[in-house]
């Protein structure tokens, strides 16, 4: 097999990705929680399933209309009685009374009515915790870019933090697609994504930081490709038994954790794929053309 | 078998009677996202006469930590966070909603004259106990402090045949006129319920926030619900850990199952380190858990692919497993202090659920590389010492 032969093929493909994944998050946008946008969200229980249309009409009619509810989201959590509302009074997250007001109103006409989970945000933390989130990855990614440089050398660096964003934009664009929430767990998720991409591309960059020193005569295309095939075996048994307990998350695991597991087992087939068919694919082609630069021909 | 691999086991042997025994009598703190409870992030605000400073928001919290003692919360956690932020956290309240209103109250009492002078305030307050008045109207029945009825007595002397108001948080709650002098003792009616008396005298109790302080951020999980999300992620952890055991002894045969041994040990030390240091488990380090254990396995399979790798290229048992361990040594190093770089920059710079993904993935992949690099080596080479040739073919080649 040779992947490094096709190389460009493989980076027409993550290129062709990331522009439509760019694209998606610029049209389409993400769902963004109330976490990041500030606002309330309410998850309520009732004593019998309710739709949607039944709640949004008792909540925009009576004495609930002054309080302008029609922009508020609402959505049945399935193979459950709940319901989970997001909404926002003149741009401000409901407050206690607001929310109270809303559950009496729920409760005379659907029966009993409990609060299970509530979220108030204030616009301005959502901002910072976004801010925080993208500073640290930043930070970490430098750092990766250091010690790759340091033990490897900076061009790998670069490479493997490409292959990343490759692997955060193809989860945030599916995510647009689909219209998931995304909500502070989701960027454990990316994080997690990260971690593994990184680690996956680094036992490749292992071997041919290997192959470089043992097989002198090979060229540097040849050496990626047979580094690449020489831990394939052990590339496709990491990510089988990583998505093997990440899909029993998914399966399994509550609600909370499903859009969360649902990112990571995209990461994961994404970051494997840059792992093998980008990140080296870079390498290659970047110190093919430095080679060429230097060599007078 | 050689003295030093006897020491080693020992040392093992110290390291699981060590963790099982933390795992078993410490507990591992759930976060408010699995346990349910209540999370506040609270601003304090200026107001006209009052600019905040850093003794003011000293003070409030004082007053938050007395109000959430009234409450009889078990464990609350309550920290400042910058120079006007006070987080607090609730875990397990059975009712949120009320703790978040009875901590994010101002609760500034006031008694105010017919020409607006305030006579009287909370601070006057020696003791406010609910009950009810003679027509069984819920009240709050206060004393005041000798200075308070000091003030109080020349107040209502003044005031006699006119109205008093008494506001909380500039909302009215009841104008009595005075109909005699009072001293130290008086009733605040127009609380509606009981409940009401009683939380408000809760407040007066701990005492009015110096400053107002606005809600930023409230979370609120019921514990029922936190209790669903926990059986199910315990069933799912469960279930996913039971898959990759099953997955390397189906494929890796007797290694898988000594690495299934070292996957046991290094969950082992996670939890136990987890709860040694009283770490909070929340759902994002759930995920950073998932991580350091695919890393786990992933350590444990690069080291059996090189033993391979070794085999095959004519090495002796022995030889073979040695230079194998010794050549994934550099991989796993890499991969993981990368990966450990990573998680430093999230704990540092990150906040919330970022911090907490950064401290699980931490400790696991410390845990791992020792499981991989340590365990399963001297598992292996214990067993294998006694009949190299017979076990070698175990690896597959």
């Amino acid at each position: 097999m040779d992947i490094i032969g096709k190389r460009r093929v493989y980076l027409a493909i993550s290129a062709i990705l990331v522009i439509l994944g760019l694209i998606v998050l610029g049209v389409v946008g993400l769902n963004l929680g109330v976490d990041f946008t500030g606002g309330s969200l309410v998850r309520l229980r009732f004593d019998r399933a309710v739709s949607a249309q039944e709640v949004r009409s008792a909540l925009t009619t009576g004495d609930l209309a002054e309080m302008d509810l029609s922009k508020a989201v609402i959505q049945p959590i399935r193979g459950t009685s709940d319901v989970q509302i997001r909404a926002q009074v003149g741009g401000k997250p409901l407050s206690v009374e607001q929310v109270s007001k809303v559950v009496d109103v729920l409760s005379q006409r659907f029966g009993s009515v409990s609060v299970v989970e509530s979220q108030m945000v204030e616009a301005v933390i959502g901002k910072e915790l976004l801010n925080k989130a993208l500073v640290a990855i930043i930070l970490s990614c430098v750092g990766i870019v250091a010690y790759i440089s340091f033990r490897f050398e900076f061009k790998f660096g670069v490479a493997a933090v490409l292959a990343l964003i490759h692997d955060t934009i193809v989860v945030l664009g599916i995510f647009a697609i689909l219209g998931r929430q995304v909500n502070s767990p989701f960027i454990a998720a990316v994080l997690t994504i990260i971690g593994y991409s990184i680690n996956d591309t680094i036992v490749i960059y292992d071997k041919i930081r290997e192959n470089l020193r043992l097989r002198k005569k090979d060229t540097v295309p040849e050496i990626a490709n047979i580094s690449i095939l020489q831990t394939m075996r052990r590339s496709i048994y990491t990510v089988l038994t990583t998505l093997l307990a990440v899909a029993a998350l998914y399966l399994f695991g509550g609600v909370s954790i499903r859009d969360f597991s649902l990112a990571i087992i995209i990461g994961l087939v994404a970051g494997t794929y840059s792992s093998i068919f980008v990140a080296p694919s870079i390498w290659v082609e970047w110190t093919l053309r430095d080679r060429k630069r230097l060599k007078p021909v | 078998m050689r003295p030093g691999i006897v020491w080693r086991f020992v040392g093992l042997v110290i390291i699981i009677v060590v963790c099982t025994l933390a795992v078993w009598k410490l507990p591992i703190n759930l976060g408010l996202d699995l346990r349910g409870g209540t999370r506040m992030v609270l601003e304090a605000r200026d107001t006209e006469t009052i600019s905040v400073d850093d003794d003011a928001v000293s003070r409030a919290k004082e007053v938050i930590e007395r109000r959430v003692n009234q409450l009889g919360v078990q464990e609350p956690v309550i920290y400042r966070q910058g120079p006007r932020r006070i987080i607090v956290e609730l875990a397990g309240v059975k009712d949120p909603a009320r703790a978040r209103e009875i901590i994010g109250r101002t609760a500034q009492l006031e008694f105010i004259d017919e020409r607006g002078n305030i006579i009287i305030t909370g601070n006057d307050l020696k003791s406010a106990v609910a009950g009810y008045d003679h027509y069984n109207r819920p009240s709050v029945n206060f004393e005041l402090t000798p200075e308070g009825s000091r003030k109080f007595e020349k107040a209502t002397l003044q005031n006699l045949g006119r109205k008093i108001s008494i506001y909380l948080d500039d909302q009215l709650l009841s104008a009595p006129v005075v109909e005699t002098v009072i001293k130290d003792k008086g009733q605040i009616l127009g609380l509606g319920s009981i409940e009401r008396a009683r939380d408000l005298s809760m407040m007066l109790r701990a005492g009015a926030l110096p400053v107002p302080l606005e809600v930023l951020h409230a979370e609120v999980l019921e514990p029922t619900l936190g209790q669903e999300s926990i059986d199910k992620s315990k069933l799912a952890a469960g279930i996913g850990a039971g898959l990759v055991v099953l997955f390397m002894l189906i494929v890796y045969r007797f290694p898988g199952f000594i690495a299934d041994i070292a996957l046991v040990i290094y969950s082992l030390i996670v939890m136990a380190s987890l709860a040694g240091l009283k770490a909070v488990l929340t759902l994002p380090g759930i995920a950073g858990l998932i991580l350091s254990l695919g890393m786990a396995v992933d350590s444990n399979i690069i080291i059996f692919e090189r033993i391979k790798e070794e085999l095959k290229s004519g090495k002796r048992v022995r030889a073979a497993i040695e230079s194998g361990f010794s050549r994934a040594f550099g991989c796993i190093l890499d991969s993981n202090v990368t990966t450990l770089i990573t998680a430093g920059a999230l704990y540092f710079f990150g906040s919330g659920a970022v911090r907490g993904f950064a401290v699980t993935l931490g400790l696991g992949i410390v845990a791992s590389m020792f499981t991989a690099i340590v365990v399963t080596k001297l598992i292996l080479v214990a067993v294998v010492d006694r009949n190299p040739e017979k076990w070698g073919k175990h690896f597959g080649v």
